[in-house]
């Protein structure tokens, strides 16, 4: 079962619809960091309502993927985690998860619209002083 | 102590991560069967998710088994995860946040011994049994 990637202009979406065995879980890592690098995306969001648990082996997987494709370049943003889901992450040690997360796809991509235009900011400096 | 007519219990061999999922997902199941809340069925299936992952990293394969406790004062739901792989040396310093052998964020065992109400280690070379129990009082309504 591969997890399917939606283009919206340079940003990637994919919603993560069921359960998936550790070896789902890692074609979806390197199909989502391919996709990223063919398309010179500029964001990522990962869709999470469906998912019933995050395990600490998941959590770690979201936050290597998003530490990844930020250094390729994409801003990452996890949405829709199940309130028992942060529930139980939250209880099982604070900060495992490492990536930023918002409620729903609408503030998701919202917020990482915010993030690539802020980045595009300090690229842009970044280039000045390159000059 | 009467027996529920519900008591059940049934044992799931783990050898690959397609037994995490039929796991965890039964666990789920008799939580649901018992009317625990969803956080309490989130809790439960992440703990069973976290053990039986372990006895695949760790000892290759095992068993875990799933047992409605219950009684008539309260709900209770008990796993027992058992592996008969290397075991686990210093069993407070795999409790430690942190603490992984495995390139891990070592946040299993810790992890499941704050979600729930009970949690045992035994272990030696060969026999590494881990028991968990989730309890909750019956209402008036389960
Ligand atoms: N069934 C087991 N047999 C042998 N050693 C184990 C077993 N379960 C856990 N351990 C040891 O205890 C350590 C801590 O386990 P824990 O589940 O907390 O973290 P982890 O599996 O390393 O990382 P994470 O669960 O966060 O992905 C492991 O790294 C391993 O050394
Ligand atoms: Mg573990």
């Amino acid at each position: 079962m591969r997890i399917p990637i939606l283009r919206l202009g340079d940003i990637l979406l994919t919603s993560i619809q069921v359960d998936l065995t550790d070896a789902e879980v890692m074609q979806f890592q390197t199909d989502v960091l391919h996709a990223i690098a063919d398309i010179e995306a500029r964001g990522l969001v990962i869709e999470i309502t469906a998912l019933e648990v995050v395990d600490s082996f998941m959590a770690r997987t979201i936050n290597d993927t998003a530490n990844m494709a930020q250094m390729i370049g994409a801003e990452v943003v996890v949405c829709g985690m199940r309130p028992a889901v942060a529930l139980t992450l939250i209880e099982m040690g604070r900060g495992l998860i490492g990536v930023e997360t918002t409620f729903n796809l609408n503030e998701g991509l919202a917020r990482l619209n915010k993030k690539i235009a802020q980045r595009g900011d300090s690229s842009l400096t970044d280039d000045e002083d390159a000059v | 102590m009467t027996v529920p007519p519900e008591a059940a219990e049934f044992t799931i061999p783990i050898r690959d991560s397609t037994d995490v999922l039929r796991a965890r997902g039964s666990a789920r199941e008799l939580a649901a069967r018992l009317k625990l809340g969803s956080a309490d069925q989130t809790r439960l299936a992440t703990a069973v998710s976290e053990l039986t992952r372990n006895i695949l990293q760790y000892a290759g394969e095992g068993t875990c088994t799933i047992i409605n406790a219950s009684d008539d004062h309260q709900r209770c739901i008990r796993v027992i995860v058992e592996d008969h792989g290397p075991g686990i040396p210093d069993i407070p310093l795999a409790l430690r946040d942190g603490y992984s052998t495995g390139g891990g964020l070592g946040a299993g065992l810790p992890g499941v011994q704050r979600l729930m109400d009970e949690f045992q280690i035994t272990s030696q070379p060969g026999h590494t049994c881990l028991t968990m129990a989730m309890n909750r009082p019956r209402t008036p309504f389960t």
